[in-house]
């Protein structure tokens, strides 16, 4: 007779298993689901996941990403490697197009991750989808903290964090009436580190800008933002090249990468151990706006 | 490194704001850009100190009522485990986000101040982290600061605790005495109370011993999904996904499924993209077998000898999640593992009163954040364990149909 403490899985084993088994529960309840894939971390971490739910099965969804035309091209790459080995179906909803058919306003102020949300909405609907699995840890945010793995959207895409449906041991309730939708977090319980240290373990490929490599950059409200044509500098902005690295990717004119040597998978993970600021307070220039920022953005309807 | 999923119930009052916060604070959990703006908030509202309270209050409506609403989810890890906090509201309104933080918990916190002693409160507390079936319980004194780190004060709760929870089901049951402000007895063994000669919270948390809590003798798989994918290379290939809920699977293991009892044996058991000798809770893997027979999403997969009981008559303890009370003739959607059905409300055989434990036969209804033991009938065959034996197969939630939201949860009996 064995003892128990072999029959233990470590952490990373029990998120596993935890997301691969909400992975399937939508498969098997939604009509139409969908995975929002950013290029970043998460989203491919989610991604994995998936590929281990369903193997030897092809995704049974798409992968849905918004374009905001100010994307990392590292990110726009690994994303298509990743797409073509999985042999997975890309449906691609353009912050442009958006714009141009009028369903969100570019009035010059409002940042491009914001009206990700507008594109976003529109994509969901006119596709259909009735389950969207997004990337989002609840270590990321405080308003986070609180949100379901079945999180329920409205007819208009808004989160009602007050009226929020209790969620019970892992037996989902994924009912929805017509025009509402369901965001997805499988990776609700994963720590930043967590990521990380699967990432590694799995030896996941990610986008080449999470490790440290040369860059010219230059300080804006705090923050190293890249020099690009997408994103030139302003009178008094003076741009250098360092040495850098990203801890999320994003919106490029938006998102702040930190000083660092950390040029492999193990160095990143000893480097996020004994980091003392999250990586949205770092380089997330959406973020700082206000306490309530992210909180507000949700009842909007973003990721 | 393991994973340990914790309650906490206790209200501002009891300081529990103040541990959870000193517990991410000293695992490093919190960082310095989140204290920061917990310093600047509670520097503009007035205050002489930073509220760690303000790092757990999510939603700007709490942040405003200064409450906590709603379940929150904390992560923090040391060298030896990664903890999931699952912090809820401690007043009694709030007994449905208790119930749904304790149903996943290996271990339940409850906090009460050395200078108040035991309060309907904290009895409440206890009494659903033992109706939830969570295995391991820590009663923290806290503020022992403000009794002058008193021995006999802790003694004397903590007696009259362990008579209390006596009569519940707590199989395994800590008591420390802590400061949360001071740090005393949190991470570090106190100084200021030598008396006292049992491990810190911390310790306890790191070192309690949870690996027989999942059983590993009685086989139950609910197979989840069918995965087929009719390519070439994998042209018959025929798989059932499903999270193993308890018992080990082996390959060559005679297993029957249900509801429809045929039976057949395991030919292969496959983790992503290699075969595996064994699989046991809580892991999710695809089961072959060797047989070509029937089995589909909602099924389950468990021994010949050993399987649980197809019923469609339903005895359990029903958490009411709801403003509009539970009535009998009620139908409801029910969710048992992976089978969806409908049921109907039979009879309320009593309302547990879970301040005093008293049972309350007169009720016809069950009423927000009520719990009673309520007979239902469904409109077909689940396969259930009594929750006792089994956390997953013993529990359901109950769904309005009409407006498609979670109104209960419950417990087999």
């Amino acid at each position: 007779m064995q003892t128990h403490a072999e029959y233990r899985l470590s952490h990373l084993d029990e998120l596993e298993a935890e997301s691969i088994h909400v992975f399937r529960e939508v498969v098997a309840e939604f009509e139409r689901p969908v995975l929002m894939f950013s290029g970043g971390k998460d989203s491919i971490v989610m991604l994995r996941l998936a590929e281990k739910a369903f193997h030897p099965a092809r995704l049974p969804f798409p992968l849905l990403q918004v374009d905001t035309g100010l994307d990392f091209p590292e990110v726009l790459e690994t994303r298509d490697r990743w797409v073509g080995r999985l042999g997975a179906r890309l449906v691609v909803a353009s912050v442009e197009e958006a714009i141009a058919k009028g369903v969100v306003v570019d009035d010059g102020k409002t940042s491009r991750n914001r009206m990700q949300t507008g594109t976003l909405l529109d994509a969901i609907e006119s596709h259909g989808f009735t389950a969207a699995f997004g990337g989002g840890r609840r270590d990321e945010e405080k308003a986070r903290a609180k949100e379901r793995v079945y999180s329920h959207r409205d007819e208009f895409g808004q989160w009602d964090p007050k009226n929020q449906r209790p969620e019970l041991w892992s037996l989902y309730n994924g009912r929805l009436h017509e025009g509402e939708h369901m965001r997805i977090f499988p990776l609700s319980n994963w720590t930043e580190l967590d990521i990380w240290h699967y990432i590694a373990r799995e030896q996941i490929e990610i986008p080449s800008i999470y490790f440290a490599h040369q860059r010219r950059v230059f300080e804006r409200d705090g923050m190293l933002l890249t020099e690009s044509p997408l994103n030139p500098c302003r009178p008094g902005e003076e741009a250098a090249e360092r040495t850098v690295r990203f801890r999320t990717v994003g919106d490029l004119t938006l998102t702040g990468c930190v000083e660092s040597e950390a040029s492999t998978l193990d160095a990143i993970v000893e480097e996020i151990s004994v980091a003392r600021v999250t990586e949205r307070g770092a380089t997330r220039g959406d973020d700082r706006f206000s306490e309530a920022a992210m909180e507000d953005r949700k009842k909007e309807g973003y990721f | 490194m393991d994973l340990l999923r914790f309650a906490t119930a206790g209200s501002v009052d009891d300081g529990k704001s103040t541990l959870i916060g000193r517990l991410l604070l000293d695992s490093k959990a919190i960082f310095e850009d989140q204290l920061e703006a917990v310093e600047v908030t509670s520097t503009a509202r007035g205050y002489d100190y930073t509220d760690l309270a303000l790092l757990t209050d999510g939603l700007r409506s709490e942040r405003e009522q200064g409450i906590t609403i709603d379940v929150a989810y904390r992560y923090f890890a040391t060298p030896r485990r990664k903890f999931i906090i699952a912090d809820t509201p401690g007043h009694v309104q709030y007994t449905r986000n208790m119930v749904t933080g304790a149903s996943t918990a290996d271990l339940g916190l409850v906090l009460v101040d050395a200078r108040q002693g035991l309060t309907e409160q904290s009895r409440r507390h206890a009494v659903l982290l033992s109706l939830l079936r969570v295995p391991h319980l820590v009663l923290a004194v806290n503020k022992m600061d403000l009794v002058d780190w008193s021995q006999e004060v802790f003694e004397r709760i903590r007696d009259e605790f362990v008579t209390f929870a006596s009569r519940l089901n707590v199989p395994d049951l800590e008591v420390i005495p802590i400061s949360a402000l001071q740090g005393d007895n949190v991470v570090t063994r106190s100084e200021n109370m030598p008396w006292f000669e049992g491990s810190s919270l911390m310790h306890h948390l790191e070192n309690v011993h949870i690996a027989s809590d999942r059983d590993l003798r009685d086989v139950r798989f609910p197979v989840q999904y069918v995965i087929r994918p009719k390519s070439d290379e994998y042209h018959d290939y025929r798989g059932y996904a499903g999270q193993v809920a308890s018992g080990v699977l082996k390959p060559g293991d005679e297993v029957m499924v249900l509801p429809s009892g045929l039976t057949s044996r395991i030919a292969a058991i496959d983790a992503f993209d290699h075969e595996i000798d064994e699989a046991f809770p809580p892991m999710s893997v695809v089961v072959r077998l060797e047989d070509d027979i029937d089995v589909s999403r909602g099924d389950m997969i468990c021994r010949t000898r050993n399987a649980p009981e197809p019923t469609q008559d339903l005895d359990a303890m029903i958490s009411w999640m709801t403003r509009e009370p539970l009535r009998p003739r009620q139908k409801l959607a029910i969710k048992h593992t992976t089978r969806v059905a409908r049921a109907v409300v039979r009879d309320i055989q009593y309302r547990l009163d879970i301040n005093t434990l008293h049972r309350d036969t007169d009720s016809q209804e069950l009423g927000l954040n009520e719990i009673g033991r309520v007979s239902l009938r469904t409109t077909q065959q689940l396969l259930v364990d009594p929750y006792e034996q089994n956390r997953t197969t013993g529990s359901f939630i109950l769904i309005d149909e009409a407006t498609g939201v979670t109104v209960g949860a419950g417990m087999i009996n």
